[in-house]
Parts: C-alpha cells; sequence; structure tokens
C-alpha cells in the first residue's frame, strides 16, 4: 500500500489494487477498444483492395515522398511529447511549454499535409465516393486524422493550463496520460503508412 | 483508507430531489436509474411482442401491415438487446459491483452518468421513430443491402444506425470504467480468486464490450457514410461485398450474445450458493470457464453465416470452434448442479428463478449445438426453430437470470423485501408462459415457417401452434404485471430486509440496507472468498464512521454532454448541419467543464 502511493505522482494517493492509478488503467482500456476500432477500418480497407471497378488506383494517387515527410512529422511529434512530460515532470515550465507547443504544432503540421493530401486526391478524381478505394481510404485515414486533431486539442488544452500556472508536477500524470494517447495515435499512423502506403 | 480527514463531514440525510437524481455519481443511484430505464424498455419492447404474437395468432390475419410488422420485429430485437437486457445487466453492474468489491463508487463517477444519459438519450431517440412514423424495419442485424439508401429510402435506418452508436458509446464508456473499478478498486486482501464470481463475470462482459463495440462502430459508420455521403462500402455496383456487413455485424454480434448471459451466469452463481448454504461448487472453474467462453466467443461468429455459401473450409472451422465453446458452458451448468447437490435448499423466488435459469438454459443450449453442423443449420436457419433457440438463451437464461437478481438484490437496493407469495406467482406463470410461448416454435420452424415473415398460409399446418405461442405470450405478460403489483406494493407493505436477510457471503451483505452514500463506514480487510461466511474473513464494518468520509459532490455535465450528443443525433436525421455542430459544440463545451469543475472522486 505504501509503496503504492510512493508511484502515484499526484497528491491524492489513492489505494489502487494493481498499484496503477486508475485513470491510466482506464485509459490502457480505452486504447485496448482502440485497437479493434483501428483494426475493423484497416482490416476492411485489405479486403477491398484491388476491387474497385473505377480509377485511380492507390499507386497512381499516393506520393509516398510527401507522406513519408509527414510522417517523419508526426514521429518526431512524439519524440517531443517524451520531452514535454520529462519537462512537466521535473517541474521546468519553460521547457513544457516549448515542448508541448512543438507537440501541438507537429499535430498542426500533419494535419496540414493531409488536408493538401486529400485536395490533391480529389483534383485527381478520387474523392469518397469514387470507388471502394476512395470509401476505405478516406474513411480510415480521416479517422486517424480526426484522432489527431483531438490530440492537437489536447495538447493546446494543456498548453494554455500551462500557461495558467496550473500544470505543475502534480499534474504530470494528466501530461502522461495525453502522451499515452498521442503515442497511440503516431503508432496506428505506422501501421497505416505501412499497410495502406508501402505495402502495394 | 478513508481517504482524508479535511474533508467535510457527510450530511445526515442523503440528497433527495429531483436535481439530487439529474446530476447523481453515486453508483447506486445510478444503477437504479438504469434499472428503472431499462425496466421502461423492456415493458416496450414487451408490447412490440405482443403485438407481433396478436398478428401470427392466427394465418393471413391483418392487424399490422408487413411493413409495421418489419419495424415491430426490428425494434422488438432492438429495444429488447441495446435497451433492456443489457442496461439491465448495467443496472446490476453498477449497484452490486462496487458493494461486492468493498469499494466506495466506480473508479470514474461522472463517466459512469455519463454512461447512463447517453444510454437514455440513445433509447429515446431510437424510439422517437415510431412518433415520426418511421421506425428501423430491416432487422436487428440489420444486413446490408436491406438498409441501403437504395432499398430504404426513409429516415428509418438512419434512427437505428445512429441509435445504435451512441448506445454503443454509453457501453464503451461503461466497459473501461468496470474494467478499472474491477482491476483496481478491490478492498485490500480481496485477490482476484477472491472476487465474487458476478464480479468476475462483470469484468469478462466488459472486456468483450470494449473489444466487440468498435466493430459495430465501424460496420454502423460505413452504413452512416453510405446512407449519408455515398460511399461504396456495401455497394454490389461497386464491387462491395455485402458479406463484409454480415463478418462485421457477427464479429460483433456473437460476443454480443455472452455480453447478454454471462451477467446472468454471474447473478446464478451468487444466487446458488447462498440458498443452497454451500460455497459454489468448483469457483475457480467457474472463473476460467467463464473466462474462455470470453475468448472463444471471439471464434464462432460465422456459425451466424453458413447459409451464404462461404465454403467447406470456414464452415468446418466454425463448426468445430462452436462445438468446442458448448464445454466450458456445459462444465458451468455441471458446477451449478454440484453446487445445490446435498446443499441446504431454499426455494425462495430468487433460487426458483436461478433453477428455472438453469432448466431453461440447457434447452437454450442443446438447440445452440445443433445449429453447429452446417447441415442440419441449413434447414433451421431463417425458421422459427432459431427463434425458440435464443428465446431460451436470452429469455429463459438472461431475464430469469436477472429476475433472480432483481429478488436476490432488491432488498439491498431497497431495504425491503419482495413478497414473496407473488413472487412465486411471478415465477410459475412466466415459466408456464416462456414455455408455452417458445416451445411450439421449435416445430413451427421445422415446419417450415420462415421468421421475419408477416403471415402464413393455413395449409402449413402450424396455426394451433401460433395460436398456443400467442397465449403463452399473454400469460409472460400477465406474470410481469404480477411483478409490477408486486414492487406497488413492497413499496407500502414490504418487510424490512436488514443487512443480510438470504444469509449472504459476499461483502454487501455485511452493511445496510439500503447501503449509505459512502457504502462502507471503514473499507474492511478481506481473506476470504466468503468474507460473510468464513470465521475471520474479514475486519469488522462499524456501524458508524470513525471518521468523516468524503463523498463527492454531483454533476450535470455528464448529462448536458449526453444532451449534446442527443441534438448533434437528432440534427443528422434532420439532414441540419447547423444542428448536428451545434450539438458538438454543446458536447465539446461540457467535456471541458467537466474536465475542470472541482471533482474529488
Amino acid at each position: 500500500m505504501t509503496h503504492a502511493a510512493a508511484h502515484a505522482p499526484q497528491q491524492h494517493a489513492h489505494y489502487t489494487s494493481t498499484g496503477l492509478d486508475s485513470r491510466k488503467l482506464g485509459f490502457w482500456a480505452y486504447i485496448g477498444s482502440e485497437c479493434l476500432l483501428f483494426g475493423a477500418l484497416i482490416s476492411t480497407y485489405l479486403v477491398y483492395k484491388g476491387r474497385s471497378v473505377t480509377g485511380p488506383t492507390p499507386h497512381e494517387i499516393f506520393n509516398i515522398p510527401v507522406t513519408s515527410i509527414s510522417t517523419f512529422d508526426l514521429l518526431m511529434s512524439s519524440l517531443a511529447m517524451v520531452l514535454a512530460l520529462s519537462a512537466v515532470t521535473r517541474g521546468d515550465k519553460i521547457w513544457a511549454r516549448v515542448w508541448l507547443g512543438t507537440t501541438a504544432l507537429l499535430g498542426a503540421v500533419f494535419l496540414g499535409f493531409q488536408y493538401y493530401e486529400f485536395s490533391s486526391f480529389v483534383r485527381e478524381g478520387l474523392t469518397i465516393k469514387t470507388s471502394l478505394f476512395g470509401s476505405t481510404f478516406f474513411t480510415l485515414t480521416g479517422t486517424h486524422g480526426a484522432h489527431v486533431a483531438v490530440g492537437v486539442l489536447w495538447l493546446t488544452t494543456l498548453l494554455v493550463r500551462s500557461f495558467q500556472g496550473k500544470l505543475g508536477p502534480e499534474k504530470a500524470l494528466n501530461v502522461e496520460i495525453a502522451g499515452l494517447y498521442w503515442h497511440f495515435v503516431d503508432v496506428v499512423w505506422i501501421v497505416i503508412f505501412t499497410v495502406v502506403y508501402l505495402l502495394q | 483508507m478513508v481517504t482524508s480527514v479535511a474533508y467535510p463531514p457527510v450530511a445526515a440525510a442523503p440528497p433527495s430531489g429531483v436535481w439530487s437524481w439529474i446530476t447523481t455519481t453515486d453508483h447506486k443511484r445510478i444503477g437504479i436509474l438504469y434499472g428503472v430505464t431499462a425496466f421502461v424498455f423492456f415493458l416496450i419492447g414487451g408490447i412490440e411482442a405482443l403485438i407481433i404474437r396478436l398478428q401470427l395468432a392466427r394465418p393471413e390475419n391483418h392487424l399490422v401491415t408487413a411493413q409495421r410488422f418489419n419495424e415491430l420485429f426490428t425494434m422488438h430485437g432492438t429495444t429488447m438487446i441495446f435497451l433492456a437486457l443489457m442496461p439491465l445487466t448495467a443496472a446490476f453492474f453498477n449497484f452490486v459491483v462496487p458493494l461486492q468489491i468493498g469499494a466506495r463508487d466506480v473508479a470514474f463517477p461522472r463517466l459512469n452518468a455519463f454512461s447512463y444519459w447517453v444510454f437514455l438519450a440513445g433509447g429515446l431517440f431510437l424510439n422517437a421513430s415510431w412518433l415520426v412514423g418511421a421506425a428501423p424495419d430491416a432487422g436487428w442485424f440489420g444486413y446490408a443491402n436491406l438498409t441501403s439508401r437504395q432499398f430504404n429510402p426513409g429516415p428509418n435506418i438512419d434512427f437505428w444506425v445512429i441509435g445504435l452508436q451512441i448506445l454503443g458509446i454509453a457501453s464503451l464508456a461503461a466497459s473501461f470504467n468496470f474494467i478499472t473499478t474491477i482491476l483496481n478498486m478491490r478492498a485490500p486482501g480481496m485477490r482476484m480468486m477472491r472476487m465474487p464470481v458476478f464480479s468476475w463475470m462483470v469484468l469478462v462482459t466488459q472486456i468483450l464490450i470494449a473489444t466487440a463495440f468498435p466493430v459495430i462502430t465501424v460496420a454502423l459508420v460505413f452504413l452512416m457514410f453510405d446512407r449519408f455521403f455515398g460511399t461504396t462500402f456495401y455497394s454490389v455496383a461497386a464491387g462491395g461485398d455485402l458479406l463484409l456487413w454480415q463478418h462485421l455485424f457477427w464479429l460483433f454480434g456473437h460476443p454480443e450474445v455472452y455480453i447478454l448471459i454471462l451477467p446472468a451466469m454471474g447473478i446464478v452463481s451468487e444466487v446458488l450458493p447462498t440458498f443452497s448454504r454451500k460455497p459454489l461448487f468448483g469457483y475457480a472453474v467457474v472463473v476460467y470457464s467463464g473466462a474462455l467462453i470470453g475468448v472463444m466467443g471471439w471464434g464462432v461468429w460465422a456459425h451466424h453465416m453458413f447459409s451464404v455459401g462461404m465454403g467447406p473450409v470456414a464452415d468446418s472451422v466454425f463448426s468445430a470452434t462452436t462445438m468446442l465453446i458448448a464445454i466450458p458452458t456445459g462444465v458451468k451448468i455441471f458446477n451449478w448442479i454440484a453446487t445445490m447437490w446435498g446443499g441446504r435448499i431454499r426455494f425462495t423466488t430468487a433460487m426458483l428463478f436461478a433453477v428455472g435459469f438453469i432448466a431453461m438454459f440447457i434447452i437454450g443450449g442443446l438447440s445452440g449445438v445443433m445449429h453447429s453442423s452446417p447441415p442440419a443449420d441449413l434447414q433451421q436457419t431463417d425458421t422459427y426453430f432459431v427463434v425458440a433457440h435464443f428465446h431460451y438463451v436470452l429469455f429463459g437464461g438472461t431475464v430469469q437470470g436477472l429476475f433472480a437478481g432483481i429478488y436476490y438484490w432488491w432488498p439491498k437496493a431497497t431495504g425491503k423485501l419482495l413478497g414473496e407469495k407473488l413472487g412465486k406467482w411471478h415465477f410459475w406463470l412466466m415459466l408456464i408462459g416462456m414455455n408455452l410461448t417458445f416451445f411450439p416454435m421449435h416445430f413451427i420452424g421445422l415446419l417450415g415457417m420462415p421468421r421475419r415473415v408477416y403471415t402464413y398460409r393455413p395449409e402449413l399446418g402450424v396455426a394451433g401452434m401460433n395460436l398456443t405461442a400467442t397465449i403463452g405470450a399473454f400469460i409472460i405478460a400477465l406474470s410481469v404485471l404480477i411483478f409490477l403489483y408486486n414492487v406497488w406494493r413492497t413499496r407500502r407493505h414490504g418487510e424490512p430486509a436488514g443487512n443480510d436477510p438470504w444469509g449472504g457471503a459476499t461483502l454487501e451483505w455485511a452493511i445496510p440496507s439500503p447501503p449509505p452514500v459512502y457504502n462502507f463506514t471503514v473499507i474492511p480487510e478481506v481473506s476470504s472468498r466468503m468474507p460473510v461466511w468464513a470465521k475471520g474473513g474479514m475486519t469488522p464494518v462499524p456501524a458508524q464512521p470513525p471518521e468523516p468520509i468524503h463523498v463527492p459532490g454531483g454533476s450535470f455535465w455528464p448529462l448536458l454532454a449526453a444532451a449534446g450528443m442527443l441534438t448533434a443525433a437528432t440534427g443528422a436525421v434532420m439532414h441540419h448541419l447547423w444542428i448536428v455542430l451545434l450539438g458538438g459544440a454543446i458536447l465539446l463545451f461540457s467535456i471541458f467543464n467537466w474536465a475542470f469543475e472541482p471533482f474529488e472522486a
């Protein structure tokens, strides 16, 4: 019981059976559930791969170099997230703001890339209505993009809290959970990038 | 274990009034809200069933039109599964689990309130379809193509596809909450293998919900996009495969069967030992077989699809897994029987329902295993034989299990015992009624009457059996009325229950009925699987709290968040984007206020 308290970083160290904070455990349950959501979306994409009766086809339309850049951008945002958590944990307000801001910014840049990609696909004749490829592609990557957007909103909120002086080391768990979400969304993108873009 | 002395002491009287219920975050009150709401939906679903039975009472009847009949069986199935049975089990999860594991509340009390309000929003939204005369009409399984805009242009399916997504959010939020609660908030000393079987089955159920509901959410999102944005997921013309829906739906749908039955199995596993005055036979085996059912429940979905022609390999595999899953189920039945064997049995109403559960579930289980053989299934599928099968499981099993739980925990929730005499009338009429209703359906089906068809020809020779089934349905309705009378009578004349009217073994029986807001004056330390029975099984729970206990205040943000969701859904079905956006804004506003309001769980 005492070691449970020692592990929990916030003020009210409740006793828990596992020693893990409940919010963290609940969030892991949520992430487990999200795996099935993306699993179903990715499976549908794969099941319908190559079955569209009209073009454009994936290899006509994908711009791998551009998407590689946005993938790199998202990976770097995970690094910034780790640094942000570290800064918040040690009570370093300046660097906490820098890295939280960087993470949110890199997320927003990723969304910008996605906007560019979607609009260029539409110009080239691929919409969500065009074909099975269009429907599965936009729904899968759009769902991921929506998750990134929620993450950017969440990180921005944390940044504002930090500027309000309400994000001290005792709130590190809040940042850690946001980080769990962010890394999860990042990992999902790595799977999507591999399965959708690279394996053709 | 008491959190802190710095908090203000508990008010002497619990808060009352409508506002205190609207803002409540107390798991016991949320459990009662779930129970009452779900029972109302149970009555609505029951009335739908009665109209279906009246229509089928004689051949070539014209009480309702074919279209109305489609709406009735669709809404009967959807209502019973998502609005009655699942939330009735949720009522027990809410009320019983924190008490059984020795917690003051669930892990996330406001999320719990959110689950309830979102469930209510989804239920109201689905049933609002009746008011605009466009109830969903493609079956509770909503097979693709029946649901496409092309073949179903009205708003009927829009209500269904959006309503189910709302209900899914409620179930998912609750699942994260209860997984965390059960894993993390057990009283000191209550190791996993000391946990009551009911709480164990809730854990397995919640894991199934957390994993199965995302899959149907995706299937529903595809359908919604097809209908609203013109995507091609279920469009054959664009090269789409209608079986995609069936696979995604049954990937969810079969775990859903276990989501409905495992809680009832858990209830029965509590009731039988109490009224046999014996520990549950083979506790560990019951727990492991429950967990195994949860795992294997994921590997049997395509047995719902033998008739679509998946080929011999897939048919064989799913046939074998379906036969295998009967093993852990059978194991439980033998454990329950062995629990009663040689016990000092008291046939209270709760015990009668538990024994009725075993008997009826065996019949439903046996006809279920018959479906595992594809050649046999091809004869039975889409006939009333299947209707007979799953009603033995869901009515004979789940509903009877739930009534066992209602009679068992009613005194804990209200402090008064439900009348035993009326209870026995309720039980026997319900048992006779359900067998009259559902047993003939086996033969009606084998003689060739298809499901979901609004009438039949007299030459089929099933008129007499159909009439019997209709009479049975009204006997069930009578038994439910007796139950309602019993409830009403108990409010006035019910015997006071005391802490432990049945001599139960688990923690909830060590505290007053109804329990105080904080549940336990002091969280006990547990050193036995049956803390109340075992000598020194738990540290005592004093009558008065030795120090002030902090009880979190209420919050209305969960309700407002649910209202935002309902607004967005209404906007979507009306095709008004600004209403959708307004609903989204209310949701977002509520979430932010929720996150930043002072609330110490």
